[in-house]
């Protein structure tokens, strides 16, 4: 097929693993940093600490440099550029939620992972989280159906209707709820540029156009571009909903094969917290 | 001390409770006593005003006198009481020895719960600032403390923004009297001269409150005419030199909102002298224990239970809650809210933002798992809601959801008739089916919930607000939206109306117009004259258009309760909806036009 690139070769375990382990490192370094976060440490502060973990984990590239969003900054209130998306001065409170977000590449295999929290007790969390865990049960479901793309982002703003929630997800630039991952190269030099990696961008922008001589995207959304059913590869996808100034997202791999689908890994604090949540 | 005691019923007084009458010897003077209800009960102390006498409390202390220990006296110069020469003979020193004397005489040993109106009330805050070990509460109407309102007064001048400026001023015209009452002898002269007459016909036409045996009481003239000298001896002292007047007593300051002599902004700022502090507001005039005597009993009712810690049902509680001054206290806090349509869009987002302001909400919907869900969000941000399945066009299933609200809850004190469906086409293409479930839902929904809701808020008598989603169709015909236009002009219009008659009931109501809101109504709309696919199709069309316009219910939401708290008539939400509402009354040769113009 046509999507022998290096964005995916979903047939070959040993390739996979090597993504399994950079997005297991993310999870264990996202578990690590929270833990350190106390009142009064900032986005900055949180993202510099991400930043130092991973480059001394054997880190050399970014597709993006890590984010961390702070009380109703989690769910974007008032973001109207993108700029705001950046690391800022806020400081973490009791009671407030948080969301991590990294995407390192080590080696040239990249993840790109969300990890939600809270300090603290917060009753709109709790609930906001409980209900995430029907996201990744529904599009997982709606893949190995092979609905389109588009459909797919459409009954998960259904989903998130009915909840009673908003679609945060569309703030993020290209309003995508995903977008494919792979192996990152290339003769650019591994640098930086606001906040994304240039080789990221590079190999982004090669897909974009790419994929769209084939009608599909890199970049998933529910516009006409992602009217076609699920591109087999790596997929990063992250529902993010929110609501009253609380956002909660989890992102992860979705490996999408010809015609099959399953997550990268099942084993991820977040899956565990709501198998914990639903024994209680 | 000397005691006299004589039995006999007081003139308009329930004859269940029999007034005991005897003299208690005051400070120079003597004191004509009046005691209903068994003594072994909490003692309410009821003051009467200027010129009342005891007899204004009449129907209040009927009310009363089944639970209470209902103490009633003429203040000195008034009634059946003696009345001392001279000015110095009124000061504030003579009443409160006065005060002391009943209540020695009729409460010794226990701490009463103090009612005051006009006067009473100024006399009662003297009372309770000065002696608050004796009060166990207090309930002020129309009175309020004359070192209060010169500090008011100082406040507002210091600052002169217009505003204070104008509430300033509010006050200093309704109290046109008080100057009049300093010259000397005149004012006598005009009681003694026969002003009992007009001011009784002045009573029944300004205030809606006709004479009755006992009030304007036969001694008016002599009444009105000694107790000029309560305003010589303490007004304009207390207001030259205001003394710093706090109590802890658990007070509740009734404010009527149409009291021609005393400003409802006089309790601005009350809080940081009385901590205990509970504010109820009635769409009332001066004599609200005359004109609205359920309404001020129960109130004084629950004042008491709550200080006293007693039973207490949902809505008292809710009542006592939502009339506490506090600085974390929150807008709608202790309000009772009904919406329907609160499954999605508007109603659901309405019903989450009085939730975060306090209030619990009541969520219905055709759809009772979407309500459930968000009763249990609005129980995330607020007071946990309560989710009930009614079909707003069924009159019996309104009737019963009315009754159940009432039953359950209590009165709602603000209803948000939003349930609504879209209808879109041509008008030869809409059957009568069509149109009977586009006005069943959109204007009968509105009717029986406007009807039954108001009913209920008219019957307490406390007031309440009545908002109906309409919307930009309302003024803005086109010939894509026929039944649907029609369904909202007609809710509009019957905003209109009813707002008019509420009006003098303190029950606001408010037509909601918003535009082009993203919501499902798109989704769920009915696009008459077309194949099922087209329908979907259509559907997708508008939801997309909907979606690209970006406007969120929430902000539908926030203008809602804005509404509510302001009183608006009309509001058009969405510039769109501004824009066309303002063309619908400058040019609706535009409108018109533009109606031409086919959208579907």
């Amino acid at each position: 097929m046509s999507n022998n690139v290096t964005l995916a070769r979903t047939h070959d375990q040993a390739e996979l693993e090597r993504f399994r382990d950079v997005q297991r490192l993310c999870y264990q370094c996202a578990d690590e940093v929270a833990a350190t976060l106390e009142p009064g440490v900032t986005e900055r502060e949180a993202c510099r600490r991400m930043r130092r973990w991973l480059r001394a984990h054997g880190v050399d590239d970014w597709l993006h440099t890590p984010f961390a969003w702070f009380g109703d900054r989690s769910a974007f209130r008032g973001f109207k550029v993108p700029t705001q998306f950046l690391p800022s001065a806020a400081r973490l409170e009791e009671g407030m939620p948080y969301i991590l977000d990294m995407a390192p590449v080590r080696d040239g295999y990249s993840a790109d992972i969300g990890y939600g929290g809270v300090l603290g007790e917060n009753r709109i969390w709790e609930r906001l989280d409980a209900d995430l865990a029907e996201y990744r049960t529904l599009i997982l479901r709606l893949v190995r159906e092979r609905r389109t793309f588009a459909d797919i982002y459409a009954e998960v703003d259904a989903l998130i209707e009915r909840q009673g929630y908003q679609n945060r997800h569309a703030k993020y630039p290209g309003r995508v709820i995903g977008h494919q991952v792979g192996i990152i190269g290339g003769i650019l030099p591994k640098r930086v540029g606001f906040p994304f990696g240039v080789r990221f961008l590079q190999t982004i922008g090669r897909e974009l156009v790419k994929e769209r001589l084939e009608g599909r995207s890199p970049l998933w959304n529910g516009a006409a571009q992602s009217q076609h059913p699920p591109t087999p590869g790596l997929w990063a996808v992250e529902p993010h909903i929110g609501f009253r100034g609380v956002g909660v997202k989890f992102e992860e791999i979705l490996v999408v094969t010809e015609d099959d689908a399953y997550w990268l890994d099942d084993d991820l604090p977040h899956v565990h917290r709501w198998a914990r949540r639903e024994a209680q | 001390m000397t005691q006299a005691t004589t039995t006999g019923a007081a003139p308009g007084a329930a004859p269940a409770a029999p007034v005991t009458r005897r003299r208690v010897r005051g400070d120079g003077v003597d004191l004509a006593v009046y005691e209903q209800g068994d003594r072994s009960r909490p003692t309410v102390l009821l003051m009467h005003g200027y010129p009342d006498t005891h007899a204004v409390w009449d129907e209040v202390a009927a009310r009363l006198a089944g639970r209470y220990h209902v103490v009633r006296y003429d203040v000195r110069g008034a009634g059946a009481s003696s009345r001392p020469f001279g000015r110095k003979r009124y000061t504030f020193d003579y009443l409160m020895s006065d005060m002391r004397a009943v209540l020695d005489a009729t409460a010794p040993e226990r701490k009463v719960h103090l009612v005051g109106h006009d006067w009473g009330s100024i006399q009662s805050w003297e009372a309770a600032c000065t002696m608050p070990e004796r009060f166990a509460s207090f309930t002020s109407i129309s009175g309020p403390c004359l070192d209060h309102v010169a500090h008011w007064t100082r406040r507002n001048l210091a600052r002169p923004t217009p505003a204070n400026l104008k509430r300033a001023a509010g006050q200093g015209v309704r109290s046109w009297y008080i100057y009049f009452f300093q010259t000397p002898v005149l004012p006598e002269l005009m009681w003694l001269a026969g002003l009992s007459r007009p001011f009784s016909r002045a009573l029944e036409l300004g205030e809606g409150v006709p004479p009755r045996d006992g009030h304007p009481a036969r001694t008016m003239a002599r009444d009105g005419a000694s107790g000029v000298g309560l305003y010589r001896a303490n007004m304009v002292q207390r207001l030259r030199r205001p003394r710093d007047r706090r109590t802890d007593v658990p007070t509740q300051v009734i404010v009527p909102t149409k009291d021609l002599f005393v400003s409802p902004h006089l309790v601005g700022g009350l809080g940081g002298r009385v901590p205990h502090l509970s504010l109820r507001p009635i769409a009332a005039g001066h004599w609200a224990p005359r004109s609205h005597p359920d309404v001020i009993a129960r109130w004084i009712g629950e004042h008491i239970t709550g200080v006293q810690g007693g039973a207490l049902t949902a809505a008292e509680s809710r009542a006592l809650k939502r009339a506490r001054v506090g600085r974390d206290r929150r807008a709608f806090d202790g309000s009772l809210v009904v919406v329907t349509g609160a499954g999605s869009g508007i109603g659901r987002a309405t019903a989450l933002a009085f939730a975060e302001r306090g209030a619990e909400v009541v969520a219905a919907d055709l759809d009772l798992a979407t309500a459930q869900r968000t009763a249990e969000l609005a129980g995330l941000v607020g007071p946990a809601g309560h989710p009930y399945q009614v079909d707003v066009s069924d009159a019996a299933a309104m009737e019963d959801f009315a009754k159940s609200v009432l039953h359950d809850h209590g009165v709602p004190d603000v209803v948000v008739n939003n349930a609504g469906i879209g209808m879109a086409g041509s008008f030869l293409d809409h059957t009568v089916g069509d149109w009977d479930a586009v006005l069943g839902v959109n204007l009968w929904g509105v009717v029986h919930g406007s009807r039954l809701f108001a009913a209920q808020m008219v019957e307490r008598g406390q007031g309440g607000h009545i908002v109906n989603t309409s919307s930009a169709a309302a003024f803005t015909p086109s010939r894509t939206l026929p039944a649907y236009a029609t369904s909202k002009a007609a809710v509009l219009m019957l905003s209109e109306c009813l707002r008019a008659e509420l009006k003098g009931k303190g029950i606001g109501v408010t037509a909601i117009c918003p535009g082009i809101v993203n919501t499902n109504i798109t989704k769920t709309s009915r696009f008459v004259g077309r194949g099922t696919e087209e329908q979907a199709r259509s559907q997708e069309r508008a939801a997309r258009a909907y979606a690209l316009r970006g406007f969120g219910p929430e902000g539908v939401a926030e203008r809602i309760v804005a509404a509510v708290r302001d009183d608006r008539a009309v509001v058009p939400v969405t510039p769109e909806a501004r824009l066309s509402y303002l063309t619908s009354r400058v040019s609706p040769r535009v409108m018109r036009l533009l109606a031409r113009f086919n959208a579907g």
